[in-house]
């Protein structure tokens, strides 16, 4: 408004000036024509100075609501979206601690795989002042600030997988860990919020943060990690009178806590040396939230062409940053490089190969029908209980066998006629790809086109075929993945082989330990179309760039079909499938079976995704089933802090499924 | 600003010519009323939107230098700071390194009093949203923002001396509990770093932080500190292959650690089980800095009068807040209540009576000449090691409370002293309704401090006495008893900073306005002049690290733990280590790299190398065994204690 003012202040000047000049002598004239040199003296400095006046204005204006907001009362928000949306539910700390419940049992925190920080203790000269500063989680400030020096200091070593050479980069310890991803977004923080409510304190909760990048076991190499988490579980049950605690695992980390569960109770050299009677001990239950127990699909085609959607928080932080070409930097093939080297993601590649995630013809999840409202049911009509919206696709009898396939025909087509050549003796020629344009270096420059085209011959991967194609096109990562992890199923599981620590954190190929009065949960969202399967095709300018790509164009044709940019979505909890974070509790653990001899009992804990109603005022919802986004959802908490304060399983309502968990599980001939 | 101003003034000459002329009356009044109103807009304008305009110009300025500083390379301060002072020297971290020195045995940080993070984890109402948040440590935002609120929950109950209902207050963990104090005061973070630099990470450095404000045993009790400080030391032991452990307690942290080492070895119940040779078994060295093991007597002006100067920080980060009645909250009042809660404080009081401190005639001490250059002699005769020469009067530095400077100067026999132990404490004379504020002197009635006056001079023996008497409430809580363990093969270090005047005992006077106030006060009138300038401002003197005196920090390790006497059975090595305070010699320097103050001295470089050395695997004759510079030895000589 005011600058609206000004103008018209300089204008009727010069009207007045015309006027007078008309009426009256040339004294008046000389007068006005002063004025009229003034009115340009003071337009010249309208146009630097408005500029100044208006800054003045916004910095004003946001100083004083800057001020109104920090002597607003902390409750003010509340009282609005209360205005708006009605009374809240108390958060369940409140509540419980109504009904009387008290802290009992220690809690275990696992952070998964992406959600802790990590901090550096020793750089390069690029990354001077950064001592002790995180460089994963917080702000993220140094990914813009020098993205190159970044990459090369969260990069470990290509041949052993630990740091390179004078860089040093270890997790974050103590709750502060993961507590927050970035400033604003909650991972364990509302959980910690709530059972703080009902007694927790930092001496009754630990978060067991661990380095992520690097495989389970070197974690205890080089950090001694896994000693770390023994002696802090030994140490809060001897304080708090024998309580057992409860251990949360959340995403990987349910891996590496199955890995650490082996690991406590093997001997000293290789082990914990903890005694065959650790886990009975020391846990009381373990509480697994969205759990990739084989695996998840997502994994494959992040290694495969670095469309790493599994990372769910970084594609929500730095959409731009990942997709594009940003200053030439090709930043696609320097994430790749980057994670590539990171020898964790390869313990989330799907295990079980075709017994678990189905061959050719068949999938478990075949003739899934997400959505009830859509009639036009085939061969088998399940009934999905929650009548959600939230997934539109459509039951061709979707193989989802076929985790990659090169082409929506081969996805589609039956397989008798698909025409396979067997990509694994091929030759993988010279590097015909001019390595001098780029400087960036993918293991795809030394594979030649050659082995890139024989990559696509074969036309449809199976989950038992994914493991030799990785060893195909990544020959060094895999090599250093097959010493640290595995991926089959076991047919004998007192072999000796099996007490080597690669097999530890592959459900399907350890036995649970002997530990009969432990509770085994597993707490997963449903309701959110989640990856399954993959339309690829070669890229076309595969000189410099990935050769493999998502190939976006394949949809499904119709709105309502599981096939959507070139994946196929099942049910699951936008990360992790169903299949994968159900099955061992649903059957493969249920019962006394040969994977868990000692019967511990397990219970499938499913939470239906509801998005929050409103986005402004209730963030992340209270009733999101997604992978991260669970971890604020009221009733997950409620079980937990019910656990926690000395409920079992039993008291809790048993099993809570929506899906057709039990049905697909039904499906997979595993002998147990 | 100035520009502006030209552009507006010009303005109203236009206006006037058409007036003067005025053929047409209607049009020259409507005309003169419409640019009546424009002179009046464009000056309304003119006035807030000139602000507007200087505020937009400092904000872009701002902004500008801004982007500047964070476009700036990170290492260009020190090519300034270079360029004016010539080249720094290495960090002890980047030159040991040179050396070769690398990691070697895991590191037990134990910090001080103050020092330590607090963070909330259950609040009354008025503490909404600053769940684990920091009330202590940090920016200290709080302590503006809700004064009140802050003061309630950052006290203790005074009768049991844990939580108050409904109220936890607890210590962060992790080395960010005290590598800052608040943002730019370094505590910890400059020995990290350049540990860091030889090799040293989170898994063989461990921050034992601990609620400071409780009693060392109630630590164990509410929060199982000492078990959790058992566990991981034993935890880096063994996953170090075995090497024994540093200890470096800091401040209070040293007599934490002590209690400690008695407490680990204790049997079960009360004590951690660990068996008569745990320390044996897993502590290589402990290397205490700037440890009052004997007590400090800041501590007593704290409790007595809350002139608190002991907290070293907290005066210089809020020194307006302790000392006005800001908004008339009698913040002062507040700030005793709360203090006088925390039963740490009374781990300090002055330990050893008489014996230790001085009598009412002699002090370890006497003859030390305060920032010397005075040559008048008296009778006395120093040969002090740097061949100086002594001052004037002979101060009284037994007599740590003395009521009136005569009394503080006199000869014993002048004195004419009451007793006041028997003293009546009389009715609360004082009108409560008038203030709010309780602090135990309310209780204590006009007759009983009095009484106390009339004492006239306290030594360290009847100090305690004193505390008694004045919060009978607070001072049945603590009291402890310390030897050392049985490790023959541990080395004791006793490193604090010297050079610097250091409070040692008090004048004090009863203030005027004793209604509503504290009785006591320090008489900051009384300064010695010019033949005593160990007098200042009420103080008494003697050489320190500004906050713990020599004798305090240095007799143990000089003489009560040397050799095998009946306090270290074992023979355990002890060693002192004095630094010189040297100034920092610029202000880029910011706190210096030679302090010797009680808190700066964790900047110290000739400290830290020290550190380092042993943490990679020297012994304390590696070191070059003491370095002294003050009398420490010959003070204790003086000290008739049987060993």
């Amino acid at each position: 408004m005011p600058l609206i003012r000004r103008k018209k202040a300089s204008e009727n000047d010069n009207d007045q000036a015309s006027i007078s000049s008309d009426d009256n002598s040339k004294k008046k004239k000389s007068v006005s024509t002063k004025k009229v040199k003034t009115g340009e003296k003071s337009n010249k400095w309208s146009c630097v100075d408005s500029c100044c006046w208006f800054v003045g204005c916004i910095c004003t204006v946001w100083w004083s609501l800057l001020f109104l907001y920090n002597a607003m009362p902390a409750s003010f928000p509340q009282y609005v979206t209360e205005a708006i949306t009605g009374p809240l539910p108390d958060p369940p700390g409140v509540k419980l601690l109504k009904e009387g419940l008290r802290a009992k049992h220690p809690v275990v925190f696992v952070p998964g795989i992406v959600t802790a920080g990590l901090e550096l203790w020793e750089g390069h000269q690029c990354a001077e002042g950064l001592f002790r500063k995180r460089l994963w989680g917080g702000t993220f400030g140094e990914v813009y600030k020098r993205p190159l020096c970044w990459m090369e200091h969260m990069s470990l070593d290509n041949e052993t997988g630990l740091d390179p050479p004078g860089i040093r980069v270890r997790p974050v310890s103590g709750l502060v860990a993961a507590d927050y991803f970035a400033p604003g977004y909650f991972v364990w923080a509302v959980l910690i919020a709530n059972l703080a409510r009902i007694g927790y304190e930092e001496k009754s909760m630990y978060m067991a943060s661990y380095d992520w990048r690097i495989s389970f076991q070197n974690t205890e190499v080089r950090d001694q990690t896994l000693s770390r988490i023994k002696s802090n579980i030994e140490l809060m049950v001897a304080t708090n009178g024998g309580n057992k605690a409860v251990i949360i695992p959340h995403s990987m980390g349910v891996l590496y806590f199955l890995h650490f569960m082996k690991w406590v109770e093997a001997p000293a050299p290789m082990g914990g040396g903890g005694g065959p009677e650790w886990c009975a001990k020391h846990i009381k239950a373990v509480m697994n939230i969205g759990g990739p127990f084989l695996g998840v699909p997502k994994a494959v085609s992040g290694l495969f062409s670095a469309e790493a959607k599994d990372i769910a928080v970084a594609r929500s932080i730095a959409p731009g940053v990942l997709d594009k070409d940003l200053f030439g930097l090709q930043t696609l093939q320097h994430a790749m490089k980057m994670t590539r080297t990171w020898d964790s993601t390869m313990s989330m590649i799907p295990k079980g190969g075709d017994t678990i995630w189905g061959g050719l013809d068949w999938s478990p999840e075949e003739g899934y029908v997400p959505s009830q409202r859509k009639q036009r049911n085939s061969d088998n009509s399940c009934s999905n209980q929650n009548g959600t919206e939230s997934m539109n696709c459509q039951s061709k009898a979707v193989k989802y066998g076929r985790i990659i396939s090169f082409g929506k025909d081969v996805a589609e087509a039956h397989s008798s006629e698909i025409s396979k050549i067997d990509f694994r003796g091929a030759v993988k020629g010279n590097n015909v790809a001019n390595t001098t344009c780029r400087d960036v270096w993918t293991e795809y420059h030394d594979m030649g086109i050659a082995g890139i085209k024989a990559v696509a011959e074969y036309k449809a991967y199976t989950a038992g075929d994914i493991v030799d194609l990785l060893h195909f096109v990544g020959p060094k990562m895999m090599a250093r993945g097959s010493a640290h992890f595995s991926y089959g199923i076991a047919e004998d599981l007192d072999d000796p082989k099996y007490r080597h620590y690669k097999y530890w954190s592959n459900p399907l190929e350890t036995k649970l330990p002997n530990a009969p009065d432990m509770e085994i949960f597993s707490m997963y969202g449903v309701g959110i179309p989640t990856e399954r399967a993959y339309v690829y095709r070669l890229s076309p300018s595969a000189e410099c760039y990935i050769p493999f790509q998502i190939d976006t164009s394949a949809n499904g044709g119709d709105e309502d079909s599981c096939l959507k940019d070139g994946v196929f979505s099942v049910d699951g909890d936008e990360t992790v499938p169903v299949l994968s974070a159900g099955f061992m509790c649903a059957k493969g653990w249920r019962g006394k079976t040969r994977f868990n001899p000692s019967g511990i009992q397990t219970y499938v804990r499913e939470y239906d995704h509801a998005p929050p109603s409103n986005l402004l005022l209730e963030g992340r919802g209270t009733q999101s089933g997604a992978h991260v986004d669970i971890m604020g959802n009221f009733a997950l908490i409620e079980d937990i802090i019910r656990v926690a304060a000395g409920a079992t399983g039993e008291n809790l309502g048993g099993d809570q499924v929506y899906t057709d968990i039990f049905k697909w599980s039904e499906k997979i001939n595993l002998p147990l």
